[in-house]
């Protein structure tokens, strides 16, 4: 039986890699995969408590991060080529007209 | 059987969202009906739409509550208490279904010269209406989940919706990756607030959060990850670059509906976090919130002056309205919500006017949202001009205009309860964004033209002016009816 | 008909007139909107007669007329214990001083806004000019007939806009956008004083509505020199220095002369300005209990009225002049205000918008006459060829200056003799600096006059060409204006000199209180009659001789020939040779104190001073090289500086905005860091 405080600190750390992928990466898509990430260590850390007090809520709330997930990728992608169109570029830092 | 899962109480508590989505739907197919010219049909639809839906909540304020009234409730909680309706609730519905139906009023001859004039624009806006709907009736974290994220990923496209247009991609794009992070974050908290009490329900987690120890590590994290997302959503500082570069990338009319609604939206969801679940660890929060306001203030206030652009410049006065409305928050008391409820709904009138003058000022080859741009606008719409003004005198706070009433409840409320400090700081950012928002009436009124073209008051921008108009000035000059809706509004959620 | 419960239909009108030519103004003949927007201001001026006859008839002089409730105030715990919720109605409160100035902004009001109609006929915007005018007197009747701080502050920054477009009307001139910015910067702190004072008393009282305000305040629980009321005291002061162009803010008036004439006799000269005393008459009650705002207040009012009276001396600009002159003459309010004399604070501000009014619209026919010459060195001898203009200019000048039967004379001696016993401060020293002021004033009025309707004359050809007195519809306002600028101060004779000073009578239910208390805490020495008398006779000597001193200057010397040229060359040259003390400034401040200071300075030095000056003008010369150099650099420097730190601070809050997505997320990031931060170094 593995406790609970070991996935707890899987998902923290999956959680800071994604952090880190999102702030360190310079490809879009990298980027999305990072952010990907984070949802799913939050994912891990709801089936882990879901587990841990044998009810179901949490395993429902992953679904729905999940959907959530698909449809935000769904979006991004399409903005995501739709940049690509208008400037031949998936660097992000090359993505900064607006500022100041 | 089928009673149990789903009975008339959730129908009723439903219906406005319901109706709002087969709108939506509905225009999606209409729209493959229509010839180019007619596509003005499917603003018609939409506004049907928004209309049925505020028919459904019944006569204003309080059409709904009657209803409840009839079950026995002034609260209808529905689906096992994950959706709760009180008068917080439907004062917020209000407010959306009313920025919804002044953006698409803007909307329609804005689309016309952008040559993007499709259905799906507005099923969008309707879909996002809904989503911020769910977000001010949510009671269980997985419902304000979604309806957060209905709510978002409809904004991610409406930003976006300009698809040939470089600002537009890069705003949309902007957003979408810092709103998906800030997500992550917000889901991080919610994930260890569930694990704080093994439920997703508000009030569950409430009772568990009042029994766990002071200074209780896992708290302070669920806090701070928690408060972390509710900030970025409404744009506080540090959390709020994202806004400034996604209100001056998107196209006009998106820009006045996000700046509106979804800020509202995301408001409902703060003063329900702040109230319900973490109403016990006030004392953790509060230091938080008091800092992130004045860094908020200061920021917005000060980074607006020196802007060309008047949408970004909007945008940033947008970060500095979010700081005053977070002092109301951080008094904490009756005046002080009442004050955020009444600025939310004072804020949608006059920055949907604001933006209406700006929409108008679009006009073939010229995008009009630079200051320049309204340079002797005084010559050429003496009307525009003047209603500029006059919502930029409510945006600063100004009496006798309705910008002036959120203010004075929540600089009352401070007073109340003895934040002279923060009143007297509150007071001096009035007067410096007085400053910005006079570069804007200097440039209308005491410059010369540089061009001849007028500005297109097409009838739904005049429609949308008006009323954002007579609501501005009626609500400053006889403030009494909304300050006692909003008083029942604060009680029902400190009840 | 029942006047008083109309009186909230008095802003009404002429905000009706700003409405229609808003909507319809741009398809209006000129002469239609000559008609609606002075006829809106008169119908206000009938109403308001008939409301203040009426008042007078009602025992207790007050009538509140209360439309509905506008804001609810703090929860305050009253003295009884109960938790009450006063707030502020949207209520209009007619009582003495109201009626004063209803009376006086309507009257003048209206006068000014007829020769408007003729001085303003050859622009372009008439209708917009008219729109912006009567939206100002909506603000200015909302401000005075207010029954609460907030309503006044409604109305307070309604002029403050209306002020703001008003300069900026003429948009081709640079310096007008310039000087609508100095206004609008300077207003700006004075405003932020205001909303601050008007929190702390809605701390203090838990009300901001007049009755309750003073009510509250006189009734024994404030001891004198309560912490509390001097702040709100202190805070308004700030918002009247702004307003109404007082010692540090004051820097705007003078240069809002950009605007039309009109516009400055109207707004900045009798109305608006005047807004900052009726704010400190209002609230004298508060003034009353807090002793060290009120040495505060006489200090800067005094110092205020002599520091712009020698800036008055060294200007050539004849509407520049006035400015001093009006910001130097708001100093005497204030003044009066700080020695306790409210009443004559307000007489004084009455008889000067007559005066002062009446000296700008002349100013402006002289102008007009001149085709747009507003530089005095190319004026003189007009006095022949604008008659009408001459006459009634030379009543205005008389008044000011305190010529005794004048209505200047009876507001000025009194201020004169409060400050002289005033119980604040000290009384002499406040009396000399008023009395040296007076000396300055005639010197500078008459230096005017001399320069502009006598001696030979030095108008260029081209405008002698033009040179023509203005039509009736400029010169009938310009005449009624020199009856009340002789005949209005007589309502205020003393009882002295054997009247029986009908306006203190008539101020006394909003004074009473305050004087109430002034006397029980003040030590009351006896004054004789005659000391009164004397006093009176010393400032009619001083006045006439620095009027005597002017004509020295300005006319003597420049007629009696070559041998007192050559005496006084020195003087001669100074006077002559306009450009001495511009190309020191120029010099000195505009090329830059760095580089050419020195250089500069070395020149002053050797024109000025080697040149073997006569004394009087030397330091004439000096006080106005002070004061300019203050004016230019302590105070634009403020201002400018005010601009620049803003402008500084707003760089850094743009420059994390990078534009690019993964700073903002470490910015997201780092405020995670330092929230938790916060609670582990907590």
């Amino acid at each position: 039986m593995v406790p609970l405080s070991y996935y707890l600190v899987l998902s923290a750390i999956l959680f800071s890699l994604g952090v880190a992928g999102f702030i360190f990466k310079r490809n879009l898509v990298t980027l999305f995969m990072s952010v990907e990430l984070m949802l799913n260590a939050v994912n891990l850390s709801f089936v882990a408590l879901s587990y841990y007090f044998r009810q179901l809520d949490g395993q429902i709330f992953v679904f729905f991060v999940m959907v959530v997930a698909a449809a935000e990728a769904a979006v991004g992608l399409a903005i995501i080529i739709s940049v690509f169109r208008n400037r031949q570029t998936l660097n992000v830092d090359e993505i900064s007209r607006l500022k100041l | 059987m089928l009673n149990e899962y789903f009975s008339s109480v959730d129908l009723l508590v439903l219906k406005p969202a319901i109706l709002l989505t087969l709108f939506a739907i509905g225009v999606l197919l209409t729209d493959l009906m229509l010839e180019p010219e007619q596509k003005y049909l499917n603003a018609v639809m939409a506004l049907a739409g928004v209309g049925f839906a505020a028919y459904s909540l019944g006569p204003w304020p309080l059409g709904l509550q009657h209803q409840m009234g009839m079950a026995g409730a002034d609260a209808l909680e529905a689906f096992r208490g994950a959706v709760i309706v009180d008068s917080f609730g439907i004062y917020f519905m209000w407010l959306f279904l009313i920025a919804a139906a002044l953006s698409i009023l803007i909307s329609i001859r804005y689309l016309e010269i952008e040559g993007e004039h499709r259905g799906e624009y507005y099923a969008i806006m309707l879909l996002a209406t809904v989503g911020m709907m769910i977000l001010a009736i949510g009671m269980d974290l997985i419902t304000l989940f979604m309806g957060l994220e209905l709510m978002v990923i409809s904004i991610y496209i409406l930003t976006g919706y300009l698809r040939r247009d470089r600002r537009s991609n890069e705003a949309a794009l902007k957003y979408l990756l810092l709103g998906a992070f800030s997500s992550g974050i917000l889901l991080y908290g919610m994930s260890l607030l569930y694990g704080l009490s093994g439920s997703t329900d508000l009030r569950i987690i409430a009772s568990s959060i009042s029994q766990r120890p002071a200074g209780d590590p896992l708290v302070l994290i669920a806090v701070i990850t928690i408060c972390g997302g509710l900030f970025f959503k409404i744009g506080a500082v540090p959390f709020h670059q994202w806004l400034p570069d996604a209100y001056e990338g998107a196209p006009h009319c998106v820009t006045a509906f996000m700046s509106v609604g979804p800020k509202a939206a995301a408001f409902a969801l703060l003063i329900r976090m702040f109230l319900v679940p973490l109403a016990s660890v006030r004392d953790v929060w509060l230091p938080l919130v008091i800092g992130v306001a004045i860094a908020t203030m200061t920021i917005g206030n000060l980074a607006a002056i020196t802007q060309s652009n008047v949408k970004r410049m909007l945008g940033y006065s947008a970060i500095s309205h979010a700081g005053y409305m977070l002092l109301g928050i951080v008094s904490g008391n009756e005046n002080g919500l009442k004050g955020i409820m009444i600025y939310l709904m004072v804020y949608a009138f006059m920055n949907l006017g604001a933006m209406a003058v700006i929409v108008a000022m679009r006009r073939k080859d010229i995008i009009g949202d630079e200051i320049d741009d309204f340079a002797g606008l005084v010559y050429k719409s003496p009307t525009a001009a003047v209603l500029m003004l006059i919502f930029l005198l409510s945006l600063a706070g100004i009496p006798p205009t309705a910008g002036f009433i959120g203010k004075y409840f929540i600089f009352l409320s401070l007073i109340e309860t003895g934040h002279y400090g923060l009143a007297v700081v509150a007071v001096l950012y009035v007067a410096v964004s007085l400053y910005y928002y006079f570069q804007i009436v200097t440039s209308m009124f005491t410059r010369e033209a540089t061009d001849n073209v007028v500005p297109a008051l097409s009838p739904g921008i005049r429609l949308a002016l008006g009323v954002s108009l007579a609501m501005t000035l009626f609500i400053g000059l006889y403030p009494n009816p909304i300050i006692e809706v909003a008083g029942n509004t604060v009680a029902s959620i400190l009840r | 008909m029942n006047f008083l419960e109309l009186i909230w239909m008095i802003p009404l009108f002429p905000a009706a007139g700003a409405v229609a030519m808003l909507l319809f103004g741009k398809k209006m003949p000129n002469w239609l909107v000559s008609i609606i927007c002075p006829g809106m201001v008169f119908t206000s001026f009938l109403v308001s007669v008939g409301a203040v006859y009426q008042l007078s008839s009602l025992p207790e002089r007050q009538f509140e007329k209360i439309l509905y409730s506008w804001v609810p105030g703090a929860s305050f715990q009253m003295a009884n214990g109960q938790l009450s919720n006063l707030g502020a109605d949207w209520g209009f409160l007619l009582d003495p001083l109201s009626s004063i100035m209803i009376l006086v902004v309507t009257g003048v009001g209206f006068l000014i806004h007829v020769y408007a109609t003729g001085y303003m006929s050859h622009e372009g915007g008439f209708y917009r000019f008219f729109g912006y005018l009567n939206l100002f007197m909506f603000s200015m009747l909302t401000l005075v007939l207010a029954n609460n701080y907030l309503l006044l502050f409604v109305g307070w920054e309604g002029v403050g806009v209306c002020s703001y477009l008003l300069i900026g009307f003429y948009f081709h001139k640079k310096s007008a956008s310039d000087a609508g910015k100095k206004a609008f910067i300077a207003n700006r702190v004075g405003d932020a004083g205001v909303v601050l004072g008007m929190f702390t008393m809605l701390a203090t009282f838990g009300s901001i509505r007049y009755t309750n305000v003073i009510a509250q305040a006189g009734s024994g629980n404030f001891h004198i020199g309560d912490a509390a009321i001097t702040a709100i005291t202190l805070l308004l002061f700030i918002g009247v220095t702004g307003k109404s162009a007082q010692v540090p803010l004051y820097v705007w008036l003078p240069d809002a002369m950009e605007g039309p004439t009109p516009v400055s006799a109207l707004i900045h000269a009798a109305t608006m300005v005047t807004a900052g005393v009726y704010l400190m008459v209002r609230s004298n009650i508060l003034y009353v209990l807090s002793p060290d705002t009120m040495a505060v207040v006489a200090g800067v009012g005094a110092f205020t009225a002599i520091f712009a009276a020698t800036i008055g001396i060294a200007q050539y600009d004849i509407k520049r002049v006035l400015a001093y002159s009006t910001v130097s003459q708001l100093g005497y309010m204030v003044l009066a205000c700080g020695v306790g004399a409210f009443g004559a604070g307000v007489f004084h501000l009455m008889t000067h918008a007559f005066f002062k009014a009446l000296l700008f619209l002349g100013a402006g026919s002289v102008i007009h006459a001149m085709s747009g010459e507003q530089d005095m060195r190319k004026m003189g001898g007009l006095a022949k060829k604008i008659p009408y203009t001459h006459a009634t200019f030379l009543v205005a000048a008389l008044a000011i200056i305190g010529t005794p039967l004048f209505s200047g004379f009876f507001s000025k001696d009194e201020i004169l003799w409060r400050a002289f016993i005033s119980p604040v401060g000290s009384g002499i020293l406040l009396y000399g600096v008023a009395l040296i002021t007076a000396g300055l004033t005639a010197f500078y009025i008459w230096r005017l006059m001399f320069m502009t309707f006598y001696g030979e004359s030095r108008v260029d050809h081209h405008a002698a060409h033009h040179l023509h007195e203005s039509p009736p519809v400029m010169t009938i306002p310009l005449m009624v204006l020199a009856v009340l600028s002789l005949a209005g101060g007589w309502i205020g004779w003393p009882t002295v000199l054997g009247g029986s000073n009908h306006l203190e009578h008539w101020l006394e239910p909003v004074l009473g209180p305050g004087a109430k208390i002034l006397e029980e805490h003040a030590a009351h020495g006896e004054h004789a009659h005659s000391t009164e008398y004397m006093l009176m006779a010393l400032s009619v000597i001083v006045a006439f001789s620095g009027l005597s001193l002017a004509y020295y200057f300005f006319i003597k010397n420049r007629a009696a020939g070559d041998s007192i040229a050559q005496k006084f060359s020195g003087v001669q040259k100074l006077l002559e040779n306009k450009y001495y003390v511009d190309e020191v400034y120029n010099a000195v401040f505009v090329r830059g104190m760095v580089m050419n200071g020195g250089e500069a300075l070395s020149k002053f030095d050797a024109r000025v001073i080697d040149g073997g000056v006569n004394g009087v003008a030397w330091f004439t010369r000096l006080t106005s090289t002070a004061s300019m150099w203050w004016d230019k650099w302590i105070v634009d420097g403020a201002v400018r500086l005010t601009a620049l730190v803003v402008n500084l601070t707003s760089y850094p809050a743009r420059i994390l905005q990078t534009g690019r997505v993964q700073l903002y997320a470490f910015s997201i990031l780092t405020g995670l860091l330092i929230f938790f931060s916060y609670y582990l170094f907590k």
